[in-house]
């Protein structure tokens, strides 16, 4: 075991435990624990908010995978991934104070809190409600994975420890602490991503000899690479753009960001979070994906795309450095397995049991069942992990897309069309949800687009349509006009 | 009951659809208009294709400008919290 990468590692996991015991502290003396432990009684400030918003959404993709992509792609990569730039402002400028008010006025803690106090449904509900558990329970897991493999390939350690290592320290500070403490420890991951972008980039850099001499050694290998249009010219120009509907304003239709867009304190903090949540995840994404187009000439002959962000760390930096910067991936990827759990949670707990099973649960039950709640689920994917089921992954694939579909147009047009009505929110989400599963299967990638595309026009489609339809009873809330 | 909120809050969620445009035009123009040249021809910019530098880092630099701005100037503060009632 390399010690030297190791320590700073542990160092890191003892500090996101501190936070997690000292978060608890809030639970146990809040007066309204359930606001308090899924929403962290909406005391986010500025830059804790941007913080949350972009480690939530900056996964293990970010760090890993995209890299990967980037080192065979080229240039058309990075131009790709920039297209996430708009999730730092476009989320909370477009939920914005609208979606801050009303889910005050309706007293929502939860995503579906707010649908169902929209739409007076409870299929609505169930329908959200399963695709939380479903969809996101089956990404959590492969998160999860795909930590552990992080600290096995980093400490030598075998696949089974390095889980319950990376799974264990997740889960304790996620269920002592709740929201609270996923929101500070995702802060101090956002840092620590942050900085081990810039640390990784600058040396890069330098091992390269420049970025003149990169960019030449890349154009000599293959013209392509700084093209873009990728290595082998399969990046067209309108699968590219479609990206902007999947990673950039589609984003605003996921449960977990669009959750952090309730939790913040006033207008002043959510002014902040844009401007900082846009600096740090355009810095993130740009960075990182030229970091895996830089580390071609450096470390040239890397077959597996996943293995070029830890393999280019240990060559270009000393080892503690190296373990820093190895720190990033895993914040990356804790602190969006910590925001998944506490929502799979938060959909158990407040939306099921609270509304259909227990309504008259007192403050000790509450109590009592979110933290089992939340144990139990963790518990659940550690065992799902140990040996991932085929539907597990396969579930995983639709996660992201599929959900963004779902969500994206009963929220939206739930805050800004007051003709919208339960009947609209059904169609769109049943529509959404199984025309993306059937274009997956099929169809990917239809005219020449990602696959998202279609759906979440076709869900638009159906949701106004049946609005349009139906009687408009549902409709009179007193939202608009 | 008309809100007097939301007023601010749907020209601001507006602003934020215009900025996302202006942000695609941006990425798109100068990546396509000025990539899709041979890549003999390519001029550079810091030792970055042209295409790439206006791009993906003048865009970002601009995004960051604009968007800094537009909050700055535009975006009014509202209170979250009920002093009356506001709905039905």
């Amino acid at each position: 075991m390399n010690w030297a990468v190791i320590t700073p590692l542990i160092i890191f996991l003892f500090i996101i435990f501190a936070v997690g015991f000292w978060s608890n502290k809030f639970v146990l003396k809040s007066n309204s624990f359930l606001e308090e432990y899924f929403l962290g009684e909406r005391q986010m400030g500025g830059f804790i908010l941007a913080m949350t918003m972009v480690a939530t959404y900056g996964s293990a993709s970010s760090f890993i995978g995209g890299p990967g992509v980037a080192y065979t792609q080229g240039l058309g990569w990075v131009l790709l991934a920039m297209a996430q730039l708009a999730t730092g402002y476009f989320t909370l400028m477009v939920l914005g104070k609208k979606f801050a008010i009303i889910s005050r006025q309706y007293k929502a803690i939860t995503l579906i809190d707010f649908l169902k106090n929209r739409y007076h449904s409870k299929t609505v509900v169930l329908l959200s409600a399963a695709s939380i558990i479903i969809f996101l329970f089956s990404s959590m897991t492969a998160q999860w994975i795909g930590g552990a493999r992080l600290v096995e390939s980093l400490t030598g350690l075998p696949y089974t420890v390095a889980l319950l290592i990376f799974a264990f320290s997740v889960l304790v500070f996620v269920i002592v602490g709740g929201f609270r403490a996923v929101a500070l420890t995702d802060t101090i991951q956002g840092v620590v991503m942050f900085m081990g972008t810039l640390i990784l980039l600058i040396a890069t850099i330098k091992a390269g000899g420049g970025i003149p001499r990169i960019i030449a050694d890349l154009a000599a290998e293959n013209p392509n690479l700084i093209s873009p249009f990728g290595a082998e010219r399969t990046l067209t120009p309108a699968y590219v753009s479609s990206f902007w509907i999947l990673v950039g304003i589609g984003v605003v239709g996921l449960p977990q960001i669009a959750v952090r867009a309730m939790s913040y304190k006033n207008s002043k903090a959510m002014h902040n979070a844009i401007i900082i949540g846009t600096v740090v995840v355009g810095f993130i994404m740009l960075g990182m994906h030229l970091i895996g187009v830089f580390a071609r000439p450096v470390l040239p002959g890397v077959k597996i795309g996943d293995t070029v962000m830890p393999l280019l760390s240990m060559k270009v930096l000393p080892p503690f450095v190296a373990g820093i910067v190895l720190a990033a991936p895993m914040a990356a990827i804790m602190s969006t397995v910590d925001a998944l759990l506490i929502l799979v949670s938060s959909a158990l707990v407040k939306d099921v049991y609270l509304n259909y099973i227990k309504p008259t649960a007192s403050d000790q039950q509450i109590k009592k069942v979110s933290f089992s709640v939340t144990a139990i689920i963790g518990v659940l994917v550690i065992l799902l992990a140990l040996s991932p089921p085929d539907l597990i992954i396969w579930l995983n694939l639709f996660s992201f897309g599929g959900l963004e579909s779902v969500f994206i147009w009963p929220v939206i047009l739930g805050l800004y069309w007051s003709k919208g009505n339960k009947y609209g929110a059904i169609t769109s989400m049943i529509l959404g949800m199984s025309s993306y599963i059937i274009f997956d299967r099929f169809y990917p990638n239809p005219l020449g687009v990602h696959t998202v595309v279609l759906p979440i026009l076709i869900s638009l489609a159906g949701f106004v349509v049946a609005s349009m339809f139906t009687d408009s009873k549902a409709s009179s809330l007193g939202l608009e006009k | 009951m008309k809100d007097k909120r939301f007023k601010i809050a749907h020209r601001e969620a507006l602003i934020g659809v215009v900025l996302v445009v202006i942000n695609f035009v941006w990425w798109y123009g100068f990546a396509y208009g000025l990539g899709s040249k041979k890549v003999e021809d390519y001029s550079y910019i810091f030792g970055l294709p042209a295409w790439f530098f206006y791009s993906c880092i003048a865009g970002f630099v601009v995004m960051i400008i604009l968007v800094s701005i537009t909050v700055k100037f535009v975006f009014k503060d509202v209170p979250f919290e009920e002093k009356e009632r506001n709905t039905e």
